[in-house]
């Protein structure tokens, strides 16, 4: 059986100001607990412009115009630096302005349960026609919008939740059931968020890979929400319903969680079904986390500096059938955090990343890169959670010098050589491992790299069934042009050899 | 500090009395560390969770603190922490939270 390969990948940044304001849950929380607050009523100032949000190093590299190295030549803080001549467009996706991401709300809706006002409607229609990956189709859902007495009926009467642009409310996302709580009006407009970003991304892998639809067999989407009603909170399945958006029609699919460790967990699900060959072409996908937004704002209102919070993620990946071109993914080496492991960070880290090492007989560095929970420390700096992606890299050089592969004094040398600046918004499964993908197949076709290592992360004890944290990883190996299996290959003499053994067990059994 | 631990030391401390309860950090920097301190001593400075202005005053250490370290075991504590104890800021986490429990610890 051959490896699977990473094909290419869809890299996408929502821009939502005004979500920030009425769907963030620091904002939320805070309305309710203190609504007076002095945080509330300076907050807006703090936002920023939607063209400042492009020129944001950090975003441009999640896109995909400068690599995740290049940060290092813009000096901190990145909020004060941009990337001059930056557009809405990278090599791996698109920054969303928000009004185009309310059009892609109602376009994913399906149960008539988004509206959106007339005039909002006439001005977004022909911005969102002129999307290039939106279809007529696409665009006439749209309609014409609906009247602002009906959309504040439903908010007055049926707890339908409100949407907001430019501070103007434009309409609402009405509940789909009148008592049901996994059908409400806030639930349902977190999963079309999810739904919507999963498509944008979904479709930008498409088209930045030129990657024919319904060549797709299955779908695994791995963001942090959970789609049900009343009987089954997490029935799902945004995977089909992503999927038949974007057209996939010869695709199913399913959705894997497992907090921000999901994407990492999805990869390697998909490289062992189309290792097995049980499919071929196997996307994994996530949308954003509408809850996230602003979750640290306090700190950067208090610090006086913008709310970096202000955009949500989503990625799409695609791992096919070995080409013998594309970087594979070797799933003999994968590492995971058992249940056993504990939560030392040394036993955390060995177990994620020397035991997969350890089984193909290699060094800490003979990773060229390890790509972990790639938070940006613009945001997380100043919120007092320090450089996440630093302190990972600092652990695995700590685990080196440990293990006596790495001078104490090569500490800083390895945080450079073998990390990445943090790039990614603290979106929780969107920053975990997984935001290198596209990155790291250019550097693999151009020759820059031999060997990656992909890690994600996961708090489970958030939800209250465990105690336990989780995290799992594998590495990713430059294609030596081989689509047949070297690891996992038997030779010709092996087989002789293995023939032989049975045939004496044979003949044994026949003396007795 | 999470709302909802605020709540179980809030709880604990109740239960147990202030004396007999010390708290343990483990926070990766001093920043997060002095915050959380700060919470369990003067109250939440936040003033977003039930210990938003409650002075509990306890004892808290972090765990890669000279106070910490000599009274467990070396072996456990450089099976379990010893790695951090190389990747972390430890002078400006002790001075963090000595800072801290100088001025508000009651115990």
């Amino acid at each position: 059986m051959a490896y699977a390969v990473v094909k290419g990948g869809g890299f996408v940044l929502i821009h939502t100001p005004d979500m920030i304001t009425h769907n963030g849950t620091t904002q939320t929380t805070e309305r309710l607990v203190n609504p007076d607050s002095e945080y509330l009523k300076k907050l807006p100032n703090y936002y920023r412009t939607y063209e400042e949000v492009i020129s944001y190093p950090p975003n441009q590299v999640y896109i995909g115009t400068i690599k995740p190295e290049d940060l290092r030549s813009y000096e901190m803080p990145w909020y004060k630096q941009q990337v001059e001549g930056a557009t809405r467009n990278g090599k791996h996706g698109e920054i969303m302005p928000q009004e185009e991401f309310l059009a892609m709300l109602k376009m994913v809706d399906v149960f008539d349960l988004v509206k959106l006002n007339k005039e909002f409607t006439n001005m977004v229609k022909p911005k969102f026609n002129q999307h290039p990956l939106m279809t007529e189709a696409m665009v006439a859902k749209l309609k014409d919008g609906d009247d602002m007495v009906e959309i504040e009926k439903y908010l007055n009467e049926q707890h339908a939740e409100p949407l907001y642009h430019d501070n103007k409310l434009i309409g609402c996302v009405k509940r789909a059931h009148d008592i049901d709580p996994n059908l409400n009006a806030h639930v349902i407009l977190e999963n079309l968020i999810v739904k919507a970003s999963g498509v944008l991304a979904f479709q930008h892998l498409l088209d930045k890979n030129n990657i024919d639809v319904t060549t797709i067999d299955y779908v695994i989407e791995c963001s942090e929400e959970a789609c049900g009603d009343i009987n089954q909170r997490g029935g799902g399945n945004f995977a089909k319903a992503i999927a038949e958006t974007v057209g996939a029609v010869n695709a199913t699919g399913s959705d894997t969680r497992g907090f921000c460790a999901a994407p990492t967990h999805a990869l390697i699900e998909a490289a062992a079904l189309v290792q097995a060959g049980v499919f071929e072409n196997v996307v994994i996908v996530a949308g954003g986390a509408v809850a996230k937004l602003g979750m640290n704002g306090k700190d950067h209102v208090k610090k006086e500096m913008p709310v970096l919070e202000d955009v949500m993620g989503g990625f799409a990946v695609l791992i096919s059938k070995n080409d013998g071109v594309h970087p594979i993914l070797r799933t003999d080496l994968v590492g995971r955090h058992k249940v056993g492991t504990g939560s030392a960070p040394q036993n955390v880290i060995t177990a994620l990343i020397t035991e997969p090492l350890d089984k193909g007989g290699l060094k800490i560095t003979d990773v060229d890169k390890y790509s972990v929970e790639m938070q940006n420390p613009d945001i997380t700096k100043p919120a007092g959670a320090g450089d996440v992606p630093e302190a990972n890299y600092k652990m695995i050089a700590a685990l080196g010098v440990k293990r006596g592969e790495l001078e104490r004094t090569a500490v800083n040398t390895f945080v450079e050589k073998h990390g990445m600046p943090g790039w990614a918004p603290t979106q929780g499964h969107i920053p975990s491992g997984v935001p290198y993908l596209s990155h790291a197949v250019e550097a693999f076709l151009n020759g820059e790299i031999q060997r990656t290592m992909i890690v994600g992360k996961g708090s489970l004890f958030l939800g209250r069934m465990t105690n336990q944290f989780d995290g799992i990883s594998i590495v990713m190996e430059k294609n030596d042009g081989q689509t047949g299996d070297k690891a996992t290959g038997v030779s010709e003499t092996e087989v002789k050899t293995m023939i032989a053994e049975a045939m004496r067990n044979f003949a044994s059994h026949l003396l007795q | 500090m999470d709302l909802e631990n605020q709540k179980r030391v809030k709880d604990f401390t109740e239960k147990f009395g202030a004396e007999n309860v010390i708290i343990l950090l483990g926070a990766a920097e001093a920043e997060s560390a002095g915050l959380a301190a700060e919470t369990v001593t003067n109250g939440d400075p936040t003033f977003a969770g039930p210990l938003a202005g409650v002075q509990l005053g306890l004892r808290v250490f972090h765990a890669v603190e000279a106070e910490f370290k000599e009274n467990v075991d070396a072996g456990v504590f450089d099976d379990q922490i010893g790695m951090m104890e190389m990747v972390l800021d430890v002078d400006a986490i002790a001075a963090e939270m000595n800072a801290i429990r100088s001025e508000f610890t009651k115990y």
